[in-house]
């Protein structure tokens, strides 16, 4: 029987083009069993929240090394809502620092990963915030 | 392990001595720890004459001669200290300036400058790709303007400038050729170089303005146009750091940059020069990592392989077109965000690696690198620590101190035998740009960072504070974070649009006109970026005439 | 967009979220899927449907993206369905071919959707034909079906797809391969990418031979061969051309009859996943099953008595038609 799998769209918003860190995250959520989309370099936030909803994911995750993550998380949060994604998990990493992090997390952006995280690690998160969310869902 | 030339050599060791010492580790008990270099290769537990093959004259000869595995000069650091050059830029070009002019009085030998995103994919800081981003991790440069005020009040005569910059960098070779007309210096006096590496960007960087072929076009139009106006510059700095940070091994990151490095030698031959005009030319750029032996062999290796190939490949009679002369930057990716001040010590062990191998100069990081831009204190640290490796330890008397070790001669084999299976491998594919057009290369390093990854977060390989001797969060020593002003974007935004009211806009256009002709007719194309950049053209605007003509590059499909 | 009624509504009315939402319902094996699927129904089989298979490395993306291009000059709307292979042991995918894409990604009048073949293994996915039915429901005029491309037997597209293009390259496998693959007996038109690459010519010569030299199709279709340089749009217009010829081809006779058995193979599919689900959901049959095996009787004889069970009497006269068609499988 067919079942419900968790979607997830890793992409590199702005210009920056370190992606050994999001390909790596990637790769391990697709281990953890997970569908996992990957757009490649330089995306604007409207591609990102395009691709968002063309592939109906449930997590979007964002991997920033630039220093523009404090432009970047919100523009891209502002493009999903447009589209009626603002269900849509908005989780991310990269060279973040720690005050940013507090900052963009009250926001509302659920959870941020900086250097030295255990891959495995995010699996799990986003394992258990998707389920936790359909559940409130009810689907 | 062992070399196949090694069995006609007869043993040195008594069989009976050996035999009793391989009894006894049979025995031994051993920790729990897995024996390999950092890369994964599997080390002996001890190296014996048995295990190398090398032969003086043919592997490793004197300092400054063929097949200068042991080092480009003769005389070494006795002669001149490897050249410790910081890398640094953000914000405005005045504020760079400054932070320059803080290095040099701190005794620093020569300018690296560091760029923005923008900047890097030659976009305008006015462009709608660069909101956000504009001088957060380098300086924004977007015309001569910013560059006449990136270098104002230091001659440019007298230093030496190191530009990382790829897809653009011929234009911003051409800022930099133009100011230093303005500040009356003639283009023979500038020394420098220009990173210009392109083939690795699409490999591993990732910062590419136009598709391969027209890519390397422009980069044997700069050889050719510097072999004759601008001599003393070093048109190219063939570069591994990236591929290495991207997640490759020491193999493959040798094996690579030398790939690379050929493609652009062969490129220039095929344009008309002779290999001895522009390969002299030619530098290159290592990363130093820490597994402190293997580096070491990594370099070693990358002198003795470039030199039979550049000799007996390639035909080249220049000595100085056999010689690979390279800067190092100490390992970005082995920082690590907990417990900081453990990154002084690291960068100083990778920073040793590198002097022993015989660095022509030196970048040591920051420890508070992977927080976020350095500061001025972290950045201080840094060139102090390349200061005490130069003033006190030492180290920099005696060339290739460890030459002649059974390990470290086993090692250096063993890379040039990996490198040299990645070429011929690299061949049957076609070649380096088949092989980035079909991932291959991409494919290999993300395969490599992955299984790195793993082994972290398996426990098989340590790293302190991260998956050992961890303390809790909290204990974040304070670190003074140096931010960008958000200002600086409107800043330099109002300043470009005040330079395109201020310019002779025919005279810009016709400059323009000029870059699009030459895309179409063959013509040289610095030349044309001289002239533009003297018309007051901005970065954008020539990156848009090119990309017009050459058209995008889409990434393949690695994952 | 809870529910059937709501989410065909506004799909109909032009929703993309909405068309989003009931691939996946689909692809989930969703409950509300058969009733949102019967409220759009009338509105399927508007679209003309190409598949795109072939071995790795051979361009199929890069082709995707200019038959998307040169159908958006034409104003033709464009909805894409790329397959990607989905791990065996863990079910996890990547699903990369949209990076090829980019540039129709910022185009309102194309929709691409990424896939995971999961459990199937004829190079598309289970709900793919259901995706492109609600894709054409949507009003697209055109579809476009990737392959999952991983070098293995894709035979499954000819379920999915009006016309199959079956892209080839010079080194990547060669033709010999593709032929021994049977690739050849699904394709309507060949494409050779990398023209310019050396053994391209030979490529096409050889195609062109063994397309020659086959037996006549039994619809009397002529399947041209046809060479591209993808990356640089070269030779797309042609093929679009061959699709269109094909497809006047199909419409001026076998169309309906083609369709038709698609349906059939779709109900069949559909019939098949509802009883597996119904035989071994609960634990009872695979009790008897272990019962059966503890006893040491083979195979075989616990499946005459499973099956025995089942269908009573009736088994034994098998329609002649369903039997031959498991034969063939």
């Amino acid at each position: 029987m067919a079942q419900r799998k968790i979607k997830v769209l890793v992409a590199k918003p702005g210009l920056d083009g370190h992606d050994r860190g999001a390909k790596t995250v990637a790769t391990v959520l697709r281990d953890h069993g997970m569908e996992v989309v990957y757009t490649g370099l330089h995306q604007t936030p409207e591609m990102i929240a395009e691709v968002a909803l063309q592939e109906d994911v449930d997590v979007v995750g964002l991997s920033i090394l630039s220093g523009a993550h404090m432009s970047l998380f919100p523009r891209v949060r502002k493009e999903l809502e447009v589209r009626g994604m603002g269900h849509v998990l908005l989780t991310g990493g990269g060279i973040i620092p720690a005050e940013d992090m507090a900052e963009l997390e009250k926001e509302g952006f659920t959870r941020l990963f900086g250097p030295g995280t255990r891959t495995d690690d995010i699996a799990e998160w986003i394992q258990t915030a998707v389920e936790k969310s359909r559940a409130s869902e009810g689907v | 392990m062992k070399d196949s030339r090694a069995a006609a050599a007869p043993p040195v060791v008594p069989v009976d001595a050996k035999a009793r010492w391989s009894a006894a580790m049979e025995k031994a008990r051993l920790r729990d720890a897995e024996f390999t270099t950092v890369s994964g290769v599997p080390l002996e537990p001890v190296y014996g004459p048995d295990d190398v093959a090398t032969d003086f004259e043919r592997d490793l000869g004197w300092p400054g001669e063929f097949p200068f595995t042991r080092g480009v000069h003769a005389s070494m650091y006795r002669g001149r200290l490897w050249t410790m050059r910081q890398f640094a830029g953000f914000g405005t070009a005045s504020q760079t300036n400054e932070r320059f002019k803080f290095l040099l009085d701190h005794g620093q030998t020569g300018l690296s400058v560091a760029f923005d995103f923008p900047t890097l994919m030659g976009y305008d800081s006015d462009h709608a790709h660069s909101i956000g981003e504009v001088g957060q991790v380098g300086v924004a440069i977007s015309s001569l303007e910013d560059m006449e005020t990136l270098m104002g009040g230091i001659p440019m005569d007298r230093v030496s400038t190191s530009m990382t910059i790829n897809g653009p960098a011929p234009i911003l070779l051409a800022f930099y050729i133009a100011c230093g007309e303005k500040q009356g210096v003639d283009p023979t006096k500038l020394r420098g170089t220009v990173q210009n590496d392109i083939l690795k960007e699409f490999q591993a960087q990732h910062a590419w303005l136009v598709p391969p072929d027209p890519a390397l076009r422009m980069i044997t139009d700069t050889m050719a146009y510097c072999s004759e106006h601008v001599p003393q510059w070093n048109t190219i700095s063939i570069s591994g750091y990236h591929i290495r940070e991207a997640g490759s091994t020491a193999a493959q990151e040798l094996a690579f940059t030398l790939a690379n490095g050929m493609e652009y030698v062969r490129r220039g031959v095929a344009a008309g020069m002779d290999v001895d005009t522009f390969a002299p030319r030619l530098s290159f750029f290592f990363d130093s990592h820490l597994d402190f032996f293997e580096e070491i062999c990594k370099f070693r290796a990358a002198r003795r392989i470039w030199a039979r190939k550049m000799r007996d490949v390639y035909g080249a009679e220049d000595p100085r077109s056999w010689m690979i002369r390279f800067h190092t930057q100490t390992a970005g990716v082995t920082l690590t965000a907990q417990q900081p001040e453990n990154n002084i010590v690291r960068t100083a062990l990778e920073a040793l690696a590198a002097v022993i191998g015989g660095t022509q100069s030196l970048h040591t990081n920051s420890m508070d690198e992977t927080l976020s831009l350095p500061t001025e204190k972290a950045v201080k640290i840094a060139l102090r620590t390349q200061q005490v490796l130069a003033e006190e330890s030492e180290v920099a008397h005696v060339a290739d101190p460890l030459a002649g070790s059974y390990f470290i001669e086993a090692q250096t084999n063993r890379l040039e035998r990996d490198a040299e299976a990645y070429f011929g491998e690299i061949d049957r594919r076609g070649g380096v740009v088949p092989c980035i057009e079909a991932g291959y290369i991409q494919r290999e390093i993300h395969r490599s960072a992955v299984e790195y990854q793993r082994a972290v977060e398996r426990g098989r390989k340590r790293v302190v504070g991260v998956n050992c001797y961890v303390e809790d969060r909290e204990a974040h020593p304070d670190i003074e974070l140096h931010r960008i002003d958000p200002a600086v974007e409107k800043e330099q935004g109002a300043r470009l649009a005040s330079l395109r009211q201020r310019r002779d806009g025919n005279r810009a256009q016709s400059a323009l006109d000029d870059v699009r002709e030459a895309c179409r007719d063959g013509g040289n194309l610095l030349e044309r970026f001289i002239a533009a950049a003297h018309a007051y053209c901005t970065l954008g605007e020539i990156g848009a005439v090119l990309r017009e003509e050459f058209g995008e590059y889409v990434e393949p499909k690695i994952l | 967009m809870k529910d059937a009624e709501t989410i065909s509504a506004r799909l109909l009315s032009g929703d993309r979220l909405a068309l989003s939402r009931m691939i996946s319902w689909a692809e989930d094996g969703d409950d509300r899927f058969p009733a949102s699927l019967s409220r759009i129904y009338s509105k399927v089989g508007r679209g003309w449907r190409t598949g795109i298979t072939g071995p790795p490395g051979a361009g199929k993306s890069t082709l995707v993206n200019e038959l998307a291009r040169v159908f958006r000059q034409g104003e033709r709307t464009v909805g894409i369905l790329a397959v990607d292979p989905s791990s065996p042991f863990t079910g996890g995918a990547l699903l990369g071919d949209r990076i090829r894409m980019e540039e129709r990604t910022k185009d309102p009048g194309v929709y691409i959707r990424s896939m995971a073949s999961r459990e199937s293994h004829g190079g598309i996915a289970r709900a793919t034909v259901d995706a492109c039915d609600v894709m054409d429901a949507f009003g697209f005029d055109e579809l476009l079906i990737e392959t999952v491309g991983v070098g293995q037997a894709e035979y499954d597209v000819v379920t999915a797809a009006d016309t199959v293009l079956v892209v080839l390259c010079p080194g990547a496998g060669d033709g010999i391969q593709a032929m021994k693959a049977g690739l050849l007996e699904v394709a309507d038109v060949l494409v050779v990418n990398k023209k310019d690459r050396d053994g391209a010519d030979r490529l096409l010569v050889d195609l062109e031979e063994a397309v020659h030299t086959r037996e006549v199709r039994t619809d009397q279709w002529e399947v041209p061969v046809l060479p591209t340089n993808a990356v640089a749009g070269e030779g797309v217009e042609a093929v679009i051309d061959a699709v269109h010829r094909h497809r006047a081809h199909l419409e001026a006779g076998l169309l309906e009859s083609v369709r038709r058995r698609r349906r059939v193979d779709q109900v069949k599919r559909v019939v098949g996943e509802r009883l597996e689900d119904e035989l071994w959901g609960g634990r009872r049959l695979g009790d008897r099953v272990e019962e059966g095996l503890d006893r040491a009787s083979t195979p075989y004889d616990v499946a005459e008595e499973v099956l025995a069970s089942i269908l009573g009497g009736n088994l034994g006269a098998p329609a002649g038609d369903s039997r031959s068609e498991a034969a063939r499988r």
